[in-house]
C-alpha cells in the first residue's frame, strides 16, 4: 500500500484552517486537489504554495488533497509539511521569515499580568489574539491538544512565532510534560519563541533538564538572547518545592500556579473562595518574591462572569501576585483593570520616582524620601509602575512637566 | 427580449446598461445630479360602485383573489419581507401562477429569502421572468451563475418605494400578508399569531398597485386598529390557516455578540463616536441588526448613561435592546422600519414613542426629504470598501451576489457614516483596491472601523482634527489595506464572465453598477 498521512482539521465551525491528505505514490508526478472557499482569490498562490513544499522536501510522485477554509499560507505550509513528515524521515525545514515585529526579545521582569491561552492546533483562534493586546500569548501544546494533535500542532506553532503578529505581546509556549516536552523545544528554541511555561514542575531538576536541551539548542542555532522559563506548580510536591524551582535556573522569570491539577493532586474541590488554595497560593507568592521573580495565578475559568473574575484579580493582586492567564480575550481587559495600579500606588511611585531624579540630578548615591532611605529596587518598581499607569492611559506622560 | 443593452460609462466610470429588460433606464450621474421631471405615478381612478356597501372583501382562496385580480402573463407581483424566513404566502402565489399556466411573471418582493429558495423550479420553467428586488442566499446564488431569464435589479428600500411612486415599476397585484385585517382590507402587523411589528414596506404597494390583496389568518371585526394599511386601497380579502411562522419571523441576529473580536471593533467604534463630539444630549443614532451593530448601540446606550443625556430618536431594526433604552427614558422615540423580536413587537404595540415608519417617510428620495439624512449617526456593515471608501453591501469578493441592498444606501444620506468591519474574513481582506460591485459612493462613507485601525474619509477634514490627539488607532485606508494584505496575502483578481445577471439602482433610480456572471 501506498504510504498515506493527513494533517489539520476539517468539518462544521473550522474555519482559516486546513484539512491536507497525502499520498505517496510510485510514480504519476504531483497531484494537487484543492477545495477552498477562496479558491477564486488565492486557489493559483495555494497550488503555487503545496508545488514548492513537495519540492522542497524532494517528493516527486504524489496525491495532495487540500480541504481549506481560509487558511494563512503559513497555516497551510504547517499542515502539509505536518503531513509529509508524518510519512517521511527528513531534518530539512519548510521556513518562513521572522516578521519584523517577532524578532524582539523580552526582559525577566517585564509586566506579565496577563497571558492568553491559546490551543496550539487552532490557528483559527491565534490569528486575532494580539489584537485583544494581551502581555503574552501562550501557544499552549499542553492540555489544549488533543494527543493524536501534538505533533502537527508544533508546525502550526512553530509558524506562527516566526510569522504572526501578536501586536507586541509576549511569544511564550506551554510545552508537554516530561520527554515530549524536551522533544517540543526543538520546534520553538530556533523560532523566536521569548518564553517557555514548564507545566506540572516538581523540583529543580525539571527546569534543569530544560535549560540543558535550550543551551544545546542555542548553541546548535547561534541563538544569543535569553529564553525565559514559566514553570507552573501544579501539585503539593511542586508547592513544597516551589522555592527550589524558583531559584533553579538564572532565566526562571516567573512561577505560576496552575489549580485545577493542584486541588486534584489534594483531593479536593477547586472553589470560587479558594480556601483550599491559599497555603498554595501564598507559598508560590512568597516564594518567587524570596527569588525575586514574578509570581503568578491561575486561570479563572468562568468566562461569562466579569464581576467574579474581577474580584478574583483584587483578591489575587492581595495575595501579592502579578499577574494571572485568561482563557478568553474578554477577560485581559478586567484583569489588566484590577491588577493595574491604583491612584493611591501612583501618588506614591510618582514621589519616588521624583526623589530619585533629584538625588541622580544632585548627583547623590542615595535616595531619599522624607527621613526613609529608598532602595534601587524599590525605585526600579516605583518606574515601573509609572511606565504602567502611563500605558495604560492612568497617568499622561508629562506628568513630571509641571 | 435581450435581457439588457446599449451599455454606457456611468458617472462612477462603471459600464451600465441604459436598457434593462425592453425599458430605458438613466445611468448614474453622481450624487444629487439626477432629478426627474414629471408627475408621480398614479393607479387607476376606483369607484365604491365595485365594492361592497358592506364593506366585506372577502373571497375564498388567495387563487380565486388573484383569478379576480385577472393575473396573466407578464404581470408583475409584489411581496413585502416582514415575515423574513417565515413568509408562506410568496410561494402559494407562484404555486397559483404555475396551476394556471401563467407564464413570465415580475417578482417584485421587497426582499426575498431562504424560505422562498423553491421559486427557483419556477425561474427555470418561466413561470417567473425574474426578481426584482433584495436576494439572500440562494436565489442569489442562482442570478449569479446566470440562470434568470430576466435582469435581476436590486433596489435599496428607498428606491423600491421611489420605483413604485415614480411609475418605473408598475405593480399589477400587491399580494400583501398581514398579521390581523378586518373583512374592508385594514390591515397591521402587531396584533395576531403571526405578528411582525408593521407593515411599512407594503405600503406603497397599497398606494400604487393595480389590485391589492391582503392575505390574514387572523380576521377582526371591523375596524382594524391600528390599520397601518388603509382598506380604502385594497380589493379583496383572503382567510388562510397561517400566514406566517412566527420563530421564522422573530430571526436575524437578535443577541449580542460573544464573538471578542466583534466586540472589540463595537467597542472602537463607540470611542470614536465619543471622542470625535457625534454624542451629545438629543444626538440620534441607527444600528441596525446584527451582532456588531446591537453592541454599538448597547456601548452608545452605556455613553448616554454615564453623561446622563437622551437620544433625541433611533431608527431601527428594533429589538430588545433599543427597546429597554426607551423604556429606561435614554432614548425619547423609536423610528421603527422593521421589528426584529418580540421585545420590538409588544412595544410597537403598548409604546406611542414607538412609531412605525415606512420606505416613504425615512427613505423616499423623491419626496420632500426624508428621515434618513437628519440622523446624526448610523453604523452599516459591508462585504468590501475599496481604498476610495467605496462599498459593496450586495457580492463577495468571489463575485457571489448573496445579499439585498435594503436601506442601506439610504442611510448613506446620514451626517456621519461609519462602517465598523473586520479587516479580513477567513483570509478575505475587506478593503481592496476597487470593490466588486459600487454599492455606495465613498464620498458620503466616512469612517471605516476594523478591529487593527480606524480610516477616516479625507472628506471629513473635521472627524480628523477632532480624534488626532486621541489615543485611538487611527490610519489611513491604504495602511489598513497593506496590513490586510501583510497578513493574509494579496489575492488574486476573481474571473468574472462579461455577462451582466443584475443592475444595481441608485437611491435616485439611476443605474450605478452591475453584477457580472459567476463562471461555473
Amino acid at each position: 500500500m501506498n504510504k498515506q498521512s493527513t494533517a489539520g482539521n476539517r468539518g462544521p465551525g473550522i474555519k482559516s484552517d486546513c484539512f491536507v491528505e497525502l499520498e505517496l505514490l510510485p510514480y504519476g508526478g504531483i497531484q494537487i486537489e484543492l477545495k477552498s472557499k477562496v479558491k477564486a482569490l488565492y486557489g493559483e498562490s495555494i497550488e503555487r504554495l503545496a508545488n514548492d513544499i513537495l519540492n522542497v522536501f524532494g517528493i516527486k510522485n504524489a496525491r495532495l488533497s487540500i480541504e481549506d477554509t481560509g487558511a494563512l499560507e503559513i497555516i497551510i505550509a504547517a499542515r502539509i509539511e505536518a503531513a509529509i513528515k508524518k510519512i517521511v524521515e527528513t531534518d530539512l525545514e519548510y521556513l518562513f521569515p521572522v516578521i519584523e515585529e517577532n524578532k524582539n526579545a523580552t526582559d525577566k521582569d517585564q509586566f506579565r499580568f496577563s497571558r492568553l491561552y491559546l490551543p496550539g492546533n487552532s490557528p483559527k483562534l491565534m490569528l486575532n489574539a494580539g489584537i485583544h493586546h494581551p502581555n503574552g500569548v501562550i501557544l499552549d501544546l499542553e492540555d489544549s491538544v488533543a494527543p493524536d494533535k501534538k505533533f502537527e500542532a508544533r508546525f502550526i506553532i512553530r509558524n506562527a512565532l516566526r510569522s504572526m503578529n501578536f501586536y507586541g505581546a509576549e511569544r511564550m509556549v506551554r510545552i508537554n510534560q516530561n520527554k515530549k516536552g524536551l522533544d517540543d523545544l526543538r520546534y520553538l528554541v530556533p523560532h523566536s519563541v521569548n518564553l517557555i511555561l514548564i507545566p506540572k514542575a516538581e523540583d529543580a531538576d525539571d527546569i534543569l533538564q530544560v535549560n540543558q536541551v535550550i543551551d544545546i539548542l542555542k548553541k546548535e542555532k547561534g541563538i544569543n538572547h535569553q529564553i525565559w522559563l514559566m514553570p507552573i506548580i501544579e501539585s503539593a510536591r511542586g508547592v513544597i518545592n516551589a522555592y527550589e524551582i524558583a531559584t533553579s535556573a538564572n532565566n526562571v522569570a516567573s512561577l505560576a500556579i496552575g489549580l485545577e491539577d493542584y486541588t486534584a493532586d489534594l483531593g479536593t474541590i477547586r472553589t470560587n473562595e479558594g480556601n483550599e488554595s491559599f497555603f498554595a497560593r501564598s507559598m508560590i507568592v512568597t516564594a518567587a518574591k524570596a527569588a525575586g521573580i514574578q509570581p503568578i495565578d491561575s486561570v479563572f475559568s468562568d468566562v461569562a462572569d466579569m464581576e467574579a473574575l474581577a474580584r478574583n484579580v483584587q483578591t489575587s493582586k492581595g495575595l501579592g501576585f502579578e499577574g494571572m492567564g485568561c482563557i478568553h480575550p474578554r477577560q485581559i481587559a478586567v484583569i489588566h483593570e484590577n491588577f493595574a495600579p491604583d491612584p493611591d500606588e501612583i501618588e506614591k511611585a510618582k514621589k519616588i520616582v521624583l526623589a530619585f531624579k533629584e538625588a541622580e540630578a544632585k548627583g547623590l548615591g542615595v535616595v531619599s524620601l522624607g527621613s526613609k532611605m529608598i532602595d534601587p529596587p524599590v525605585v526600579k518598581r516605583a518606574q515601573k509602575t509609572i511606565e504602567l499607569a502611563t500605558k495604560m492611559g492612568k497617568l499622561s506622560s508629562d506628568w513630571d512637566n509641571n | 427580449m435581450k435581457k439588457y443593452d446599449k451599455l454606457v460609462k456611468n458617472a462612477a466610470g462603471r459600464m451600465v446598461p441604459t436598457i434593462i429588460n425592453g425599458e430605458e433606464h438613466v445611468p448614474f450621474m453622481g450624487v444629487g445630479k439626477y432629478k426627474p421631471k414629471g408627475r408621480k405615478h398614479a393607479p387607476y381612478i376606483a369607484s365604491s360602485i365595485d365594492y361592497p356597501d358592506d364593506g366585506n372583501k372577502q373571497v375564498a382562496s388567495l387563487k380565486e383573489a388573484l383569478i379576480k385580480a385577472g393575473l396573466k402573463d407578464g404581470m408583475t407581483i409584489s411581496t413585502h419581507h416582514h415575515f423574513r424566513n417565515g413568509d408562506l404566502i410568496a410561494n402559494q402565489i407562484f404555486d397559483i401562477a404555475k396551476e394556471l399556466g401563467v407564464k413570465d411573471l415580475r417578482w417584485y418582493p421587497s426582499a426575498s429569502f431562504p424560505c422562498q429558495e423553491r421559486l427557483i423550479e419556477y425561474l427555470e420553467d418561466g413561470t417567473i421572468n425574474r426578481i426584482e428586488g433584495s436576494m439572500n442566499g440562494p436565489l442569489g446564488k442562482f442570478a449569479s451563475e446566470g440562470k434568470m431569464k430576466g435582469l435581476a435589479v436590486l433596489r435599496s428600500h428607498g428606491g423600491r418605494y421611489q420605483a413604485i411612486q415614480d411609475g418605473e415599476v408598475q405593480i399589477d397585484i400587491a399580494v400583501i400578508a398581514a398579521p390581523s385585517a378586518d373583512p374592508f382590507g385594514n390591515a397591521n402587523g402587531v396584533n395576531g399569531p403571526a405578528s411582525c411589528g408593521l407593515l411599512g414596506f407594503a405600503l406603497g404597494d397599497s398606494q400604487y398597485a393595480d389590485r391589492v390583496i391582503i392575505v390574514t389568518d387572523n380576521i377582526v371585526p371591523f375596524p382594524c386598529i391600528p390599520w397601518q394599511i388603509h382598506g380604502n386601497y385594497v380589493d379583496y380579502v383572503v382567510k388562510v390557516d397561517k400566514v406566517g411562522l412566527p420563530e421564522k419571523i422573530i430571526s436575524g441576529t437578535t443577541q449580542i455578540t460573544k464573538s471578542p473580536d466583534r466586540l472589540l471593533i463595537a467597542e472602537i467604534t463607540a470611542k470614536f463616536c465619543e471622542e470625535a463630539g457625534l454624542i451629545y444630549d438629543g444626538f440620534s443614532y441607527q444600528a441596525g441588526a446584527g451582532g456588531t451593530a446591537l453592541s454599538i448601540g448597547n456601548y452608545f446606550g452605556d455613553i448616554l448613561k454615564k453623561n446622563d443625556w437622551k437620544a433625541s430618536f433611533i431608527r431601527a431594526g428594533s429589538n430588545q435592546y433599543p427597546v429597554k433604552l426607551l423604556e429606561e427614558g435614554y432614548v425619547k422615540y423609536i423610528l421603527d422600519g422593521q421589528t426584529f423580536d418580540m421585545e420590538g413587537i409588544r412595544s410597537m404595540r403598548e409604546n406611542a414613542n414607538h412609531v412605525n415608519t415606512s420606505p416613504f417617510t425615512s427613505y423616499n428620495y423623491h419626496g420632500k426629504g426624508n428621515f434618513a439624512s437628519m440622523v446624526d449617526v448610523v453604523v452599516l456593515g459591508a462585504t468590501e470598501v475599496d481604498v476610495n471608501f467605496n462599498a459593496n453591501v450586495v457580492t463577495h469578493s468571489d463575485g457571489y451576489m448573496l445579499h439585498g441592498i435594503g436601506g442601506w444606501q439610504n442611510c448613506l444620506f446620514s451626517k456621519c457614516t461609519i462602517i465598523p468591519i473586520p479587516l479580513f474574513r477567513d483570509r478575505i481582506p475587506v478593503i481592496i483596491d476597487e470593490v466588486t460591485t459600487l454599492c455606495g459612493p465613498g464620498e458620503m462613507i466616512d469612517v471605516i472601523v476594523t478591529e487593527r485601525g480606524i480610516a477616516i474619509n479625507p472628506l471629513r477634514k473635521d472627524l480628523i482634527e477632532k480624534t488626532k490627539h486621541s489615543n485611538l488607532p487611527i490610519k489611513t485606508i491604504e495602511e489598513l489595506k497593506a496590513e490586510a494584505e501583510a497578513i493574509c496575502g494579496v489575492p488574486e483578481k476573481p474571473r468574472l464572465d462579461d455577462e451582466i445577471i443584475a443592475a444595481i439602482k441608485w437611491v435616485d433610480g439611476t443605474v450605478i453598477d452591475v453584477v457580472r456572471k459567476v463562471p461555473s
